[in-house]
């Protein structure tokens, strides 16, 4: 008999809530398949089967927070249970949906009906079941116009919508200080949230203590929406997590910076000519080519790609990427792209497309966020010119890339502009030289020449 | 396709990247990829959804038209209105 047990989503990860069973007992599930929805500090999480079999018994129900390595459930080998299987077909696939079937907030399971995760979202705000809406959009999908057509903003979603009417300025001041704007009371016309406001709640939220400053903001809507609480829970989890994780980094990391600059022409070049015959989802971007020359580099050298665990570098034998990636509203999840320095820059691409939409719009998987071998971050997309980075531990490495620039550039002899990019690595001294991070980084320049040969 | 359907897919496929985005704080002329904070990913999803929506193509050619709330709209109606005239 295997066992289903709550999985560690990160160094910093000790305990999880199960938010939710995708599988009821008797279900056959296959390794892979997802079995339950767990919340961690950061985002709900799904999480799969790691062997096959047949659910035998829950043993943790929703809402419960487990520490790391409890079990949830019960698997019986699936050869047994074969049986029992084949004379209820039906107990297999669908049954998911079943408990579905009371009215409730619509289940993110329904999978008839195509629908943009946004709707979705606003589907179960109001408490709709995607499968009795008709849909106008292409394919029959629900459009948020088909929403609005079965039921009107509801008068909580409508005193949500009008609080969160600010100016640009208090949302500016929100976000600088982590406040949610649609929990500020706003005193302006029709009720906008004017600076001020956001003055009074962030005084409101610093004065109080810090156990009840997380509550101030909520405290401060007379109705707020479950899903609008709830992201304002994950956003201050986020920001405790990603606090500990650091602190916990540069105290014990010593850490070391290098930096080289090189010339994208030949990348960019390649780039235009590939893409000007795909259509838009085939096309690649310039990341997807920085990752693979990171990816590809890490293997010529020792001592960046890897673990320190007990007072020893351990090199890893794939390059598992973890792919830094910002969620709105705040916070940033690491998704990772396995085997990164294998993966042809198409299939690379996909991944880092998968990866970063989950984590903007759905749940990520529990192996799309383990694993991660060196680490990447492209704050290029804002605008800075370079990047230095805090490791994540257990990691010894992280690599940063900055914004492709139009600059002077010398090129045999002569002087032109070109795009260049600058990137960084901060790696751990304790597992590496500076000497090895120089080849590194050079050699990640040496590959951006040749894009066509990565 | 007309000016106004080209607003409103626009605004749509934006909403289902940026849920929050309040349009009336976004003028016309203003630089979208700053005012919504989109990175290149989000935008390389905008323009594969609006290639869908408009059911015409888009080339990395004309990505710089698609700057801004203007720029986007005028490209949509003259990527369709053309198709639709050449059939």
């Amino acid at each position: 008999m295997a066992t289903f047990t709550m999985p560690s989503l990160g160094a910093d990860m000790t305990a999880g809530t199960l938010l939710e069973w995708r599988v009821n007992p008797g279900d056959t599930v296959h390794r892979g398949d997802i079995m339950a929805v767990v919340d961690t500090d950061k985002s709900a999480i799904e999480v799969e089967s790691f062997s096959d079999g047949v659910v035998q018994d829950i043993v943790v129900q929703p809402g419960q927070k487990v520490p790391v390595g409890t079990v949830l459930a019960t698997l019986a080998a699936s050869d047994g249970a074969g049986a029992t299987d084949a004379t209820t077909p039906a107990a297999v696939g669908p049954v998911t949906g079943a408990p579905v079937a009371a009215p409730g907030p619509a289940s993110p399971t329904d999978g008839v009906r195509h629908a943009s995760p946004v709707v979705r979202h606003v589907a179960g705000e109001r408490g709709l079941d995607l499968a009795k809406i008709h849909g106008t959009g292409p394919g029959g999908a629900i459009t948020r116009s088909d929403i609005e057509h079965v039921t009107p903003t509801p008068p909580a979603v409508q005193g949500r919508r009008a609080r969160r009417r600010a100016s640009p300025l208090a949302r500016r001041m929100a976000a600088a200080a982590g406040l949610d704007i649609a929990a500020i009371p706003g005193t302006g016309r029709d009720g906008t949230v004017k600076a001020d406001d956001v003055r009074r709640a962030r005084v409101a939220a610093v004065t109080a203590t810090p156990h009840a400053a997380e509550q101030a903001p909520r405290a401060a809507s007379p109705q707020p929406t479950t899903s609008s609480t709830a992201a304002a829970d994950h956003r201050h989890s986020m920001r405790q997590a990603i606090a500990r994780l650091m602190t916990r980094s540069n105290a014990e990391i010593p850490h070391y910076f290098l930096t080289t600059t090189f010339d994208m022409t030949a990348a960019i070049d390649w780039l235009r000519e590939r893409n000007a015959d795909l259509p838009v989802p085939s096309r690649l971007l310039p990341a997807a080519l920085l990752l693979k020359a990171a990816a590809l580099a890490a293997t010529n050298v020792d001592g960046i790609n890897g673990e320190w665990r007990d007072e020893h570098y351990q090199r890893a034998s794939s390059v598992n990427l973890g792919v830094v990636t910002s969620v709105r509203g705040g916070g940033l999840m690491v998704p990772v792209i396995s085997d990164a320095e294998t993966l042809p820059l198409p299939e690379l691409m996909a991944g880092l497309r998968a990866a970063v939409e989950r984590v903007r719009f759905g749940h990520l998987r529990a192996s799309e966020l383990t694993g991660a071998t060196l680490t990447v971050t492209n704050l290029g997309d804002l605008g800075v010119e370079s990047v230095y980075g805090v490791i994540f531990p257990p990691q010894v490495a992280l690599v940063g890339f900055g914004a492709v620039m139009e600059r002077p550039w010398a090129v045999d002899g002569l002087l032109g502009v070109r795009p260049i990019i600058t990137a960084t690595l901060a790696a751990d001294h304790r597992a590496s030289d500076g000497a090895v991070g120089a080849r590194f980084l050079a050699r990640i320049g040496r590959l951006m020449q040749k894009p066509g040969e990565l | 396709m007309t000016e106004a359907e080209a607003r409103s897919i626009l605004e749509e496929e934006i909403l289902r990247i940026v849920p929050d985005a309040d349009f009336t704080e976004i003028p016309d002329d203003a630089e979208l990829r700053d005012e919504l904070e989109l990175d290149s990913l989000d935008f390389l999803v905008l323009v594969e959804r609006l290639c869908v929506r408009g059911h015409c193509r888009i080339d990395e050619d004309d990505y710089s038209e698609l700057r801004t709330m203007a720029g986007s709209i005028s490209l949509l109606v003259s990527r369709t209105s053309a198709k639709s005239a050449g059939k």
